[in-house]
């Protein structure tokens, strides 16, 4: 080993232990406003702080496991997230298949408008989106707020499903065709089978993104027995009188723990290099 | 979690190829081909035209009127009414400043450099550091838009974590959410977006062939050079559709500054959207509202199409 190399290769054993304190340094911060919410939520006396907790207990659990706090927002969650989700990912596979498969003057135009609407902020159409929906009576519905989350998170879906299906062969569908089997069919039988992590990158990444978003249920639903997760865990600050931060800790951790498993198993299935915003390849 | 981008695959951008020549005579037979073929796209189509063309016409249209909320018989037109109000009125100035504050600070220099400085590390750091540090951050990221307010509610009030931390290094606490609220929603923003850069990041870093940064080791160049003349050229797509998202994520923010701060303390906090909301639902004043959402509609437009400028010199 020549001595430059030497000198070299210790260099780079420093610049590795450097870059490992820059690492931990950030991550102890980034940890800290999530200690508190492990912390708090097993803690009988919890506060605002990170501190070690004075014993072990889960009376907070107990405290908030109930209908009224716990299970309808987390079931209205889900009947408005499964919902849309469905609906979001049945489009949006449908809408794929011509725009991947078949050549148009419309595809280019149509897909140009999609991308250009992936990336509107759908927080600024809100207020029209409410005042529309109190004209069509389509305020406070289930349904209503399912149709409206399901366009909004459309776009990306499609997008995101039409380069997933360009990924597969065209070879095996045109052995169908040549069997006269319709567009649907090949779709149903033959693509969507062979692109099963693609649709599951997308049902679980509409899923999740509905599931945190607070804007569109707070300002659709009225009504308090309707509202979702995101929505009602507001009601430990203002309804419920002296904020219980320890039941307010647990709440978050309940209904936080879907979205993360979610996460887990769709960034493992695709491997490392797929994390959800690597869809994504620069 | 924000969106991810799109620009996963570049074949849209391509040209297509010759456009179908369809002479006239054959109008009609590609048309009876057509049609089946593009309905599965109907659908979606409907779902789009009339859940999100439709508020964003209905958008346009009621900016330039003075409906409310409450018991009006008839709203009226009222020209550029909302709009010459909006100039004028202190609020609206404000939340655009504090907008403007909130974007630079936490997404084009919080999230992309830190996202930057993150995945740079990461190429350097040994396994098990960056598995826990990526872990960490991606965490944050996942969480839902309100929960990730409550954690930093907690760690920037008055008796929080942050305090309790600078109390420990003898250095003076203070109320951030009272004296610095638009800081403590930008470090906000910063802590729950940093992951996304940190990901494209990462794997456009991952994409520079060894040999080049190698050569340039050898060569003798140091760190902070092989960065600025190697790798930061090589990422430069990378970087313009992360700082364009990145902002696009920022403008839309509302959860997360509501439940820190509701906006206040007295409109210190106050970025557009919940200048917006206030007008509308507070102040009952829907048209006025909306013509404040009409101008992030379109401040929010041309930065995508911006966004998609880039997606097209890409390819």
């Amino acid at each position: 080993m020549s001595p430059s190399t030497r000198s070299l290769s210790s260099r780079r054993t420093a610049r590795r232990l450097a870059a490992d304190a820059g690492l931990l340094v950030v991550a102890v911060a980034f940890l800290l406003p999530l200690a508190w919410v492990v912390l708090s939520a097993v803690d009988p006396h919890a506060g605002l702080r990170v501190k070690t907790p004075d014993g072990v207990t889960l009376e907070h659990f107990d405290a908030i496991l109930t209908d009224e706090i716990t299970f309808t927002p987390l079931l209205n969650s889900l009947v408005l997230c499964g919902g849309a989700t469905a609906l979001t990912v049945v489009c949006a596979a449908l809408a794929a298949y011509p725009l991947s498969r078949y050549r148009s003057r419309l595809n280019r135009p149509f897909l140009l408008t999609i991308l250009f609407a992936t990336s509107l902020p759908i927080t600024a159409i809100m207020v029209p989106v409410y005042a529309l929906f109190v004209r069509v009576n389509l305020i406070d519905t289930m349904q209503g707020t399912i149709f409206f989350f399901a366009a909004s998170q459309l776009p990306f879906a499609v997008w995101l499903m039409k380069n997933f299906m360009d990924g597969v062969p065209k070879e095996l569908e045109e052995a169908a065709w040549t069997d006269g089997a319709s567009s649907f069919q090949s779709l149903a039988r033959i693509v969507l089978p062979l692109m099963g992590p693609g649709v599951a990158v997308v049902t679980v990444f509409s899923f999740v993104m509905m599931w945190g978003n607070f804007f569109v249920p707070f300002m659709l639903l009225l009504s308090p027995d309707l509202m979702p997760a995101s929505v009602s865990i507001n009601d430990f600050f203002g309804n419920r009188g002296m904020v219980a931060y320890g039941q307010l800790a647990a709440f978050s951790i309940v209904y936080s723990t879907p979205v993360i498993l979610l996460y887990v198993l769709i960034s493992r299935r695709l491997g490392a290099g797929f994390a959800l915003g690597g869809a994504v390849k620069g | 979690m924000t969106a991810a981008a799109p620009h996963a695959g570049p074949d849209l951008v391509k040209t297509p190829g010759p456009p179908a020549a369809s002479p006239p005579p054959r109008d009609r037979r590609a048309l009876r081909r057509f049609l089946p073929r593009f309905l599965p796209l109907t659908p979606a189509l409907a779902l789009l035209l009339v859940f999100l063309a439709g508020p964003i016409a209905y958008c346009v249209l009621i900016a330039f009127t003075d409906l409310q909320l409450t018991g009006q018989a008839e709203e009226s037109f009222v020209g550029l009414d909302n709009f010459r109000r909006a100039f004028r009125d202190d609020a609206f100035l404000n939340a655009v400043w504090l907008t403007l504050v909130f974007t630079v600070v936490s997404a084009l220099v919080g999230q992309n450099t830190l996202g930057l400085a993150l995945a740079a590390l990461m190429q350097r750091a040994s396994k098990p550091v960056r598995t826990l540090t990526g872990g960490v951050v991606v965490t944050a990221w996942v969480l839902p838009e309100v929960v990730a307010g409550f954690l930093l509610y907690a760690f920037f009030r008055r008796e929080g974590t942050l305090n309790a931390v600078l109390d420990w290094l003898h250095l003076p606490s203070q109320n951030w959410l009272f004296t610095l609220p638009v800081l403590a929603v930008s470090f906000a923003n910063v802590w729950r977006g940093t992951a996304f850069s940190m990901l494209v990041y990462s794997a456009a870093l991952n994409e520079i062939p060894k040999e080049i940064t190698e050569a340039a080791e050898v060569d003798g160049a140091s760190g902070w050079r092989r960065m600025w003349h190697v790798t930061l050229p090589m990422i430069r797509r990378s970087i313009g559709t992360t700082l364009m998202l990145n902002t696009l994520q920022t403008l839309s923010v509302f959860g997360l500054i509501w439940v820190m701060t509701r906006g206040g303390p007295g409109g210190k906090s106050q970025t557009l959207p919940l200048f917006m909301y206030e007008q509308a639902f507070q102040n009952s004043l829907i048209g006025y509202g909306t013509a404040v959402a009409l101008l992030l509609l379109l401040v929010g437009s041309l930065f995508s199409l911006l966004y998609m400028r880039l997606l097209r010199t890409e390819v």
